[in-house]
């Protein structure tokens, strides 16, 4: 249908994870459907999650709080400061679950060519540490001695397991 | 199917986050353990790694023995495997979200047409 269903995920330093997305329609529209509630509660939430509640003061010192239901009635809270905002072009807020520890900064920018748009989010994580925990590539990457003596089990334990 | 695996993945994270535990589960890489096996390593207490050992069991890490007197502790790697092809997974969440966002984008921008055509039929 459209050509846009592509979305870049890499890591491009130690605390980040970035997302690249090309939406086909104008900025002033992508960036409202990331600012307003009643268009967020529209399409933001993993499946079978949906956005309960929306609080959101969008300006720089303003705050946001969302809730998130489960189809299993279990809810997760997320919070955050606006740290910058400049319609329609970027937005910087400060990022942290109820559930779970440390706050993330995420930066994302609305750039739009021929009419359509290019959203690129990056999340900054307060340490290395934590973002390897949220996205586990400390397994991936095993640089601790500690990893590699893992990866190493692993290996040797999915071969044993090959066909189970 | 797919929140049971977020879910579990949530709590995969939550796991893994400690470093304490993370170490537990380095000594499990090399071979099951009892509790004591554990502690010993670590300054602390057998009540406080058996707390650990919980959150790792509750997040499908690590399996305890449930017949022998002294439960080893074992790794499950495939718990770990999951985990590290997050990235995967973190993709796939959102590329379901953004095409949530899409469809919506489509309705917006049909409703701008129209209001435009609107205008266009008054102002003639």
């Amino acid at each position: 249908m459209l050509n846009t269903g592509t979305l870049k995920v890499t890591t491009p330093s130690d605390r980040e994870v970035m997302m690249v997305r090309e939406f086909d329609a104008p900025r002033t529209m992508v960036f409202d459907a990331f600012t307003k509630c009643e268009l967020l509660k529209r399409w933001f939430g993993p499946r079978g999650w949906s956005l309960v509640e929306c609080e959101s003061d969008f300006r720089v010192g303003g705050s946001w709080r969302f809730m998130l239901q489960g189809p299993d009635g279990a809810r997760m809270g997320m919070r955050g400061a606006i740290r910058e905002i400049a319609r329609p072009a970027r937005i910087v807020h400060a990022e942290t679950f109820d559930d779970y520890p440390g706050e993330s900064v995420v930066t994302t920018d609305f750039i739009e060519s021929r009419g359509k748009t290019t959203v690129t989010i990056v999340v900054c994580y307060e340490s290395k540490e934590i973002r390897d925990a949220v996205i586990g590539s400390g397994m991936e990457h095993g640089a601790a001695e500690t990893y590699d003596r893992l990866a190493e089990y692993l290996e040797s334990a999915s071969q044993s397991t090959t066909g189970a | 199917m797919h929140t049971v695996v977020s879910s579990r993945l949530d709590a995969t994270f939550a796991a893994l986050a400690d470093p304490t535990r993370r170490a537990i589960l380095a000594r499990l890489a090399t071979g099951e353990a009892s509790v004591s096996e554990l502690a010993k390593p670590f300054a602390m207490s057998q009540p406080a790694i058996s707390k650990h050992l919980k959150v790792l069991e509750y997040a499908g890490l690590i399996s305890r023995s449930r017949d022998a007197q002294r439960r080893p502790c074992r790794l499950e790697p495939q718990t770990l495997a999951d985990a590290s092809g997050w990235l995967d997974h973190y993709r796939e969440v959102w590329e379901q979200n953004f095409a949530r966002l899409d469809a919506l984008l489509d309705e917006m921008k049909a409703q701008e047409r129209k209001k435009r055509a609107r205008k266009k039929a008054r102002a003639k």
